[in-house]
């Protein structure tokens, strides 16, 4: 029994009872109709929101790639009596960090305060106020948009935007997913387009407030709905995003004189919620998602030295979001990584993990728990996907034991349904 | 936009999070006999630990011929011992429901696991085998160097930005080791042997050159028993003198031009500047670091207020400055300039902003405003053990004891605007200045799709 092995058993055997529950999580509704999660800890004087809207990329207009992004950032840059400087001083002077992003699904913005009155208040303030009357003032407009093209521009020039672009068009050829933003599509978004974008998809109904740090149930109630009744009235768009159909398996190359090839391959494969989420998420971790431990880091990078990086991952959204391997390799070997690659997922396919791969994705995934709950930020991060997608309030009490009782043969009958190789794209950037 | 500083860490560094901070009593320390120093910073937030192995040797303890040395032993350090086989040490701490990883840099080299706490015993004890029985197998080297050479491919040869910074260091730097890349030259990559990596492990890799960092959910006289049993075994040996390598003095501006594939030009400027070598006595150094907050701290900073903003010369405009290295200190300025605008117009708008705060001083507002984002930076460092392990190891790494972390920050919060105008005229001047310069070059030509469906 080597000593991994060892360690491995007797951590099993205490594995139970080392399984923390998640935190306590407080859901509710504001009467503004958003809906609230809550973690109360009172550790640190820190107060961490999050406001999330149903107001991802997904939900662009067709041609008009780039909005909700675009969108997103300007809602700090001019609100009703605060310019954008005006914004960012008294945000500064406050020690508060507002931040945000966009992803496929969601559009969010983020603060940390300092939890004292003094502070909190006049923060949460101005966070209201963006996300309440943000005024996207004509000049802002004209030069964010500038920026966002010449970025973008830059960015189209590197292999791991290109690759990544084409990636998800190959992937997504005739769903909203697959909509990349370019520099023209950007370039011809109107000031009304951003407007009407807000007016419609940053609704109470369509938010998820989440928060956690040094409140109390009673002042979060307060703070989740004075941060939601500004809102733009109900529109009536819609929320639910179509199903994507699955492409047919192709290869893709462009050229590109960067020393390394990327190569990314995969497929449309897994939504939030969908029962398969374990036994995928088990069996990745054996594949390509254990970082040094997987099968694909041991064949690609320890055994013959062609990357520095090599993953897979199951990316859940809101309707099947992507399945993805993905590697850098010196351009003239881009062809026999590829290869180490498909034979490394088609024998996993063909045979799932082995007992002892299944044993140690189980101990890391379970044991590691308590990491993921360990700060206020990282709390903060999983309530606001367990509350967007709508997730069980129980997903983080019951994880270790989803976690625990999958089976190797529920993985391989779960690769067979979400990754078939008859829909696997391939995109290869530079190279040979 | 205050990112720059993040970028010029990560730049010199495989793999670094931010920077951050510690309290009264706690952290608890002790030196084992063999001098290996031990930290403890006790947190009980969360049942969790994190574990640091920091050594006091990084890039710039190389020599010409073997650049990348320092990074290319730390990848060796996770390929086994006589009792742990290549591989194992990261497949135990997984097991155990641990992350693990390692960063090098131009002042340090270390390596951490976050684990659930009841596994702190189990790390130290993979930890302190490897400081001093690393098998160094050749084959294993084999492969690990051809990994080393695909990740500077991947950071820095493909990449505009640190290609930039790579050459803009091996200028502003003429004698001193800060001019090499942490990563190494591709041709002393191509060139090292196994014999080079255990030459280095076999001079640096003892406990007398080395200190552990704990910070979790832990009692410190537990950790400093566990710490004995297994680093408490461990030889001291005499550690190598280590030549200054003091940089000349420069007279006279530098300027250089980089070329790579790219849309948006780039202007980076540095300006030779102290650091802090003591903690008491110094004061130039609080008071750069607070102009760079003024410059760059938060959105409406003077560099996006009025360069990105206001005049609408750059698409982005940051500056950076790291007041604690081993080395010699750089304030950098570094971004891009909007189409229609040159390179050389940017510098000008750059030159513009240091020169109104060499005559005008910086506002009262302006200093109260960097103050109120030290103190809650502070606090918000606490959210992240991480964070404040990381922030022990760097300063220790650097010179600056833990211990003065509290004055440190008295001493940023207690400077002057007068100070910050006095360091803005003494430093940001010609003849201390290197300029690097990123010429966009076109793709070869508009990338074309070829496809093929394929068939299984």
């Amino acid at each position: 029994m080597t000593l991994a092995r060892f360690l491995g058993f007797v951590f099993l055997c205490l594995a139970t009872r080392l399984a923390v529950a998640g935190p306590k999580i407080d859901h509710w509704q504001t009467p503004s109709g958003a809906r609230v999660f809550f973690v109360e800890n009172h550790d640190l004087p820190i107060v961490d929101v999050q406001v999330a809207f149903a107001a991802g990329s997904a939900y662009e207009p067709q041609g008009k790639a780039g909005l909700a992004g675009l969108t997103q950032g300007l809602l700090d840059l001019g609100v009703e009596g605060l310019d954008e400087n005006q914004i960012a001083s008294r945000l500064a002077d406050l020690g508060a960090i507002l931040s945000g992003g966009v992803d496929q699904d969601r559009s969010f913005v983020s603060l940390r305060t300092l939890s004292a009155e003094d502070k909190r208040g006049p923060a949460l303030s101005i966070l209201r106020a963006v996300l309440g009357t943000p005024q996207f003032p004509a000049e802002v407009f004209e030069r964010e948009k500038t920026r966002t093209v010449l970025s973008l521009k830059d960015a189209l020039t590197r292999p791991e935007t290109i690759s990544s672009q084409l990636f998800w068009a190959t992937m997504y050829p005739t769903h909203a997913y697959g909509r990349n933003a370019t520099p023209e599509s950007v370039a011809a978004l109107k000031r009304a387009d951003i407007q009407n974008f807000y007016r419609n998809h940053y609704t109470a109904s369509r938010a998820v407030v989440s928060l956690v740090g040094d409140l109390t149930r009673e002042q979060a109630e307060v703070v989740a709905q004075r941060l939601t009744e500004s809102l733009p009235s109900e529109a009536s768009v819609p929320v639910v995003l179509g199903e994507p159909q699955l492409p047919s398996a192709s290869v893709h190359r462009i050229a590109h004189p960067a020393a390394q090839a990327h190569v990314l391959m995969g497929l449309p494969a897994l939504k939030r919620g969908d029962p398969d989420f374990f036994p995928l998420l088990v069996g990745n971790y054996s594949l390509g998602g254990g970082g040094f431990v997987s099968r694909l880091m041991k064949e690609v990078r320890e055994k013959r030295g062609f990357a520095y990086s090599v993953y897979s991952y199951f990316l859940p959204l809101a309707v099947m979001g992507p399945f993805q391997i993905g590697l850098q390799t010196k351009k003239n070997q881009a062809g026999e990584a590829l290869k180490v690659v498909r034979d490394v997922l088609a024998g996993f396919l063909a045979d799932g993990p082995s007992e002892d791969e299944l044993t140690a994705a189980k101990q890391y995934l379970v044991g590691s728990f308590p990491l993921r709950l360990d700060s206020n930020r990282k709390t903060l991060e999983n309530i606001a996907v367990i509350g967007f997608y709508g997730l069980p309030l129980d997903y983080l009490d019951r994880y270790a034991e989803n976690v625990e009782k999958v089976t190797v043969d529920e993985i391989k009958a779960a690769f067979a349904r979400h990754v078939p190789l008859n829909h696997l794209v391939t995109v290869v950037v530079g190279g040979e | 936009m205050a990112t720059l500083k993040r970028f010029i860490r990560q730049a010199a560094c495989v793999f670094v999070l931010v920077l951050p901070f510690a309290a009264e009593a706690n952290p608890f320390e002790r030196q084992l006999a063999n001098g290996l120093r031990v930290i403890v910073k006790e947190d009980r937030r969360a049942p969790t630990a994190v574990h640091m192995a920091w050594y006091r040797v990084g890039a710039m303890d190389e020599h010409n011929g073997t650049t990348g040395v320092a990074h290319l032993l730390e990848h060796m350090m996770f390929k086994g011992t006589p009792t742990t086989g290549p591989g194992e040490f990261s497949r135990v701490v997984a097991a155990a429901g641990g992350r693990d990883n390692a960063f090098t840099n131009k002042d340090y080299t270390a390596y951490f696991q976050q684990v659930p706490k009841q596994k702190l015993a189990l790390v130290m004890q993979l930890e302190a085998d490897r400081m001093r029985h690393l098998t160094l197998d050749p084959k294993e080297f084999d492969q690990e160097i051809r990994v080393v050479m695909e990740e500077r491919r991947l950071r820095t040869d493909d990449n505009p930005r640190a290609r930039l910074f790579e050459a803009l260091g091996a200028v502003a730097f003429e004698a001193h080791p800060y001019r090499v890349p942490v990563i190494g030259w591709m041709n002393d990559l191509q060139n090292m042997t196994v014999q080079d990596a255990r030459d280095w492990y076999d001079r640096w890799y003892v406990p007398n050159n080395a200190y552990v960092v704990v910070v979790g959910d832990v009692d410190h006289a537990d950790v400093f028993k566990l710490a004995e049993k297994y680093y408490g075994g461990l030889e001291a040996r005499a550690l190598p003198s280590r030549k200054p390598q003091v940089e000349p003095e420069q007279r006279g501006i530098r300027r250089l031009v980089v070329k790579a594939p790219a849309e948006l030009p780039m202007v980076a400027m540095a300006y030779k500047v102290p650091v802090i070598r003591d903690v008491e006595q110094d004061a130039d150094p609080y008071a750069l670091e607070i102009l760079a907050a003024v410059l760059d701290g938060h959105d409406a900073a003077r560099f996006s207020k009025n360069l990105v903003r206001k005049q609408k010369l750059a698409v982005s405009a940051g500056a950076g400055y790291d007041a604690t290295s081993r080395g010699p200190g750089l304030f950098y300025l570094l971004g891009s300039p909007v189409r229609g605008k040159t390179r050389a117009e940017l510098e000008a708008g750059f030159r513009a902003e240091i020169a109104r705060i060499v005559k005008d001083g910086v506002t009262v507002d302006e200093l109260a405003r960097a103050r109120a984002q030290l103190v809650s930076g502070e606090i918000y460092k606490l959210d992240s053990m991480f964070a404040q392990a990381m922030e022990i190891g760097q300063h220790e790494a650097a010179g600056v004891p833990y211990t003065l972390n509290k004055r440190l920050i008295e001493k940023l919060e207690s400077v002057t605007t007068e100070q910050v105008q006095s360091v803005a005229q003494k430093y940001f001047i010609d003849d201390l200045l290197t300029v690097a310069e990123l010429d966009p070059q076109p793709l070869p030509q508009t990338p074309r799709a070829s496809s093929a469906k394929t068939r299984h």
